[in-house]
């Protein structure tokens, strides 16, 4: 393929070089081939398409390193492809998704067959996460090393914590000879079992078993240890509270491999949310206090927290419809992923840059993969997005197959308008 | 009258909780039970009230005594009673909570009672359905018609709530009951007061408006009630409390213990009491003291009145057959 494209007329934003600027960029054969306030026209022939952005941010493709996608498995609730035109539309180019899917992502062929599938789906990439432990039971490691040549980016139990501190211990370890990620749920489950809120007075009114806080920074710090023990490298997933953002923020101080991605609802809403039982609501680890939220943006703001990542978990009607500690936890994010992050640089607590960067430049370094910036060879994946229209979020628009989202209505700014893939428009926003 | 209009004294069309309802609404309720206590007394005809009108009880969780108290209640009432118990319905077969109610709803009962062990059934049932819902029991969260009997007897015995001084004992941590006792007593101005040890405490349950104790003689403290709850039989070993022995020694109502309440302080429990664990047999049985006998009479009454607010409108929409 030869393809040429000409975006012009796009406000360029590039977290990696600190760029906000009018400009241009070229993307060739899949490819950036230059960018700049304005492209000479010469030499570039006349099979060339050009998209006029019309004055619209233009920025690296958001890389989304936390999603459950259903298949294989549970194909009513989300496919592959469903997933993949979920995240088109929400400007995501690359997501990695979590091995928890039946069967579990812990055998090098289900690593091929997601690999496979993506590429036929042609959308959106699809990376996976291959399973920490077999079966996700928390027992024996996966073959890492084979897993890792398969194209697994990291290893994760997925929603559920490596709990075994020996366990850990090892996975770290054992990581650590490939130089490898683990990637940790971040709640002692037995603070965490049965618990369906966050412990406090909205529990109690509402006579729900709570989970306190404690029980994701108890996780942390014994992992923290656990890292200085084994030299691994190690991502908490979804952090939430104030006490696990403080013990990530020493141990980078002390120079630890550390790194922790947080959820657009921990930052968008609180346990208020719940409201009356409203199981859409219902997240793992739980919405936080209004404490736990601000430190959240805090993390956010001194760069504690790296990464945003959107936590998609499609869940169908059935599974929610349920009294409230019956249901399944869990937010469908690729569509709101990049507005809800955009409300915080609406509400001045980060600037645009920053928030671009932990959506794209930074999960990309975690996980080492090529993207997340504007370089010139790097593959053109970008979104094209309006930073200002304000819109209502409508659930029953999303593309997932999931609509659970407790956003239906909710104002929101910013929203991609076209999502580019390796030069290819993925997703064009209806005018 | 229509649902909402500025003069009815119940507006609302299920009673779901205590929580959300005012000092008069819960007035209300309480003086027409009293109607129903001196009705039931008299033992004469079966009233018509809800002749040729079906109620449902719908029980997912084993209860005697209050399903036996809202089935007595309906037919004093004159109303048709169904019972369904959770293990005999098609809920075990995998449909969920709301096909059942859907199902239910399409039968036109007048009232659905319901009892279900996950906070917040309830409501989400009431929401899929169109006649009345009544919570008789939600999971740690609500039992709304415990919480006014209860306060019948009180009023009955002390002539008022609004003052009293009210110790809750024992489980509060998974108690529905204590939870609309408290909506209830601070609704209507008594002081309420918490005791129990630490594990069986809800977090941050100070915010709800009580006093909270761990000693149990500071906690009956010159208090006018006493309110033993239940301490089910899988949380007193080890889990919650180390031993039954240990549980009763510093948690357990016995005559020591209650010498710190008032003369006239009265012993209230909901049912079924574990004797020898959370109450002595004696104060249980002291015909002076406790009112548990009472509490049961004045639940088939709460109950009528319960059934008769919110079956009014229909009632007066529709001429019964």
């Amino acid at each position: 393929m030869t393809g040429r494209t000409l975006y012009t007329n796009a406000r360029l934003l590039d977290p990696a070089t600190k760029l906000d600027a009018k400009g241009e960029i070229l993307a060739v054969d899949g490819k950036i081939a230059a960018l700049g306030p304005k492209l000479g026209r010469d030499g570039l022939g006349k099979d060339i398409e050009t998209v006029d952005c019309g004055g619209a941010c233009l920025a690296p493709g958001l890389v989304d390193m936390r999603v459950q996608l259903r298949e294989p498995g549970d194909e009513y609730q989300e496919t592959l492809e469903t997933g993949a035109n979920s995240a088109a539309a929400g400007g995501v180019t690359t997501m990695a998704m979590l091995p928890n899917t039946a069967p579990v992502i812990d055998e090098h062929a289900l690593v091929e067959f997601v690999a496979r599938r993506a590429r036929e789906i042609g959308l959106t990439k699809i990376r996976t996460y291959a399973a920490a432990t077999k079966g996700l039971l928390g027992k024996e490691l996966t073959e890492f090393g084979l897993l890792a040549e398969a194209g697994a980016v990291a290893f994760t139990d997925g929603t559920r914590a490596i709990s075994d501190a020996l366990v850990m211990r090892r996975a770290l370890s054992y990581a650590s000879t490939f130089d490898l990620l683990i990637v940790q749920h971040p709640e002692e489950p037995s603070l965490a079992t049965g618990g369906a809120v966050t412990e406090g007075e909205i529990a109690t009114r509402l006579g729900l078993p709570g989970i306190n806080a404690a029980a994701e920074a108890i996780m942390v710090e014994r992992d923290l240890r656990l890292v200085e023990i084994t030299g691994g490298r190690y991502h908490a997933a979804h952090v939430s509270t104030a006490g696990a953002i403080d013990a990530i923020r020493c141990a980078k101080a002390r120079g630890l491999a550390v790194s922790c991605d947080t959820a657009p609802h921990y930052f968008a809403l609180n346990e208020t949310a719940v409201g009356d039982y409203r199981t859409f609501a219902k997240v793992s680890p739980p919405l936080r206090s209004e404490e736990d939220r601000k430190a959240v943006v805090e993390g956010l703001k001194d760069g504690t927290i790296d990464a945003i990542a959107s936590d998609h978990a499609p869940q169908d009607q059935e599974s929610k419809r349920l009294p409230f500690t019956s249901a399944e936890p869990g937010i469908v994010g690729l569509e709101t992923l990049l507005p809800l992050s955009l409300e915080l640089h609406h509400n001045g607590a980060l600037p645009l840059l920053q928030v671009l960067r932990a959506l794209s430049q930074r999960p990309a370094e975690i996980l080492r993969l090529n993207a997340g910036k504007l370089a010139v060879g790097d593959p053109a994946d970008f979104v094209i997005f309006d930073l200002d229209r304000p819109w209502r979020i409508d659930v029953s628009k999303f593309l997932s197959k999931c609509k659970n989202a407790p956003y239906d209505g909710r104002p929101a700014q910013g929203r991609a308008l076209r999502t580019v893939v390796g030069g290819r428009g993925i997703f064009t926003a209806a005018a | 009258m229509t649902i909402g209009a500025p003069n009815d004294p119940f507006p609302h069309r299920h009673l779901l909780g205590i929580e959300g309802l005012s000092p008069g609404e819960i007035t209300y309720l309480l003086d027409l039970a009293e109607i129903y206590v001196e009705q039931s007394r008299q033992r004469g005809e079966k009233l018509a009230l809800l002749r040729g009108r079906t109620i449902i009880n719908l029980f997912f969780e084993n209860s005697t005594r209050t399903r036996t108290s809202f089935e007595l209640a309906g037919k004093r009432l004159g109303g048709d009673v169904i019972n369904m118990q959770a293990q005999a319905s098609s809920i075990k077969k995998g449909e969920t909570l709301i096909d059942t109610a859907m199902t239910l709803n399409a039968m036109h009962p007048e009232v659905l009672i319901v009892r279900h062990p996950e906070s917040g059934a309830v409501k989400l049932l009431s929401e899929k359905v169109s006649c009345a819902v009544i919570n008789a029991g939600d999971g740690s969260h609500e039992h709304p018609t415990q919480a006014l009997l209860d306060a019948l007897v009180m009023r009955r015995r002390k002539g008022r709530i609004q003052g009293l001084t009210v110790a809750i004992c024992g489980d509060i941590l998974h108690s529905r009951v204590a939870r609309s006792n408290i909506a209830l007593l601070n609704t209507m101005g008594a002081h309420v007061r918490v005791v129990a040890p630490r594990t069986l405490l809800p977090a941050a349950i100070e915010r709800l408006g009580v006093e909270v104790h761990t000693d149990m003689k500071k906690g009956l403290e010159d208090a006018d009630i006493i309110m033993m709850l239940r301490l089910q039989t899988e949380r007193m070993h080890g889990s919650y409390v180390p031993s039954i022995r240990e549980y009763f020694h510093f948690y357990g109502l016995d005559y020591a213990k209650l010498e710190a309440a008032k003369d006239d302080a009265l012993i209230m429990h909901p049912g079924p009491m574990n004797r020898g664990v959370e109450i002595d047999t004696d104060v249980a049985d002291d015909i002076d003291r406790s009112v548990i006998q009472q509490q049961v009479e004045m639940g088939v009454a709460v109950r009528m009145a319960c059934l008769d607010t919110l079956t009014r409108d229909r009632r007066n929409g529709q001429a019964a057959p």
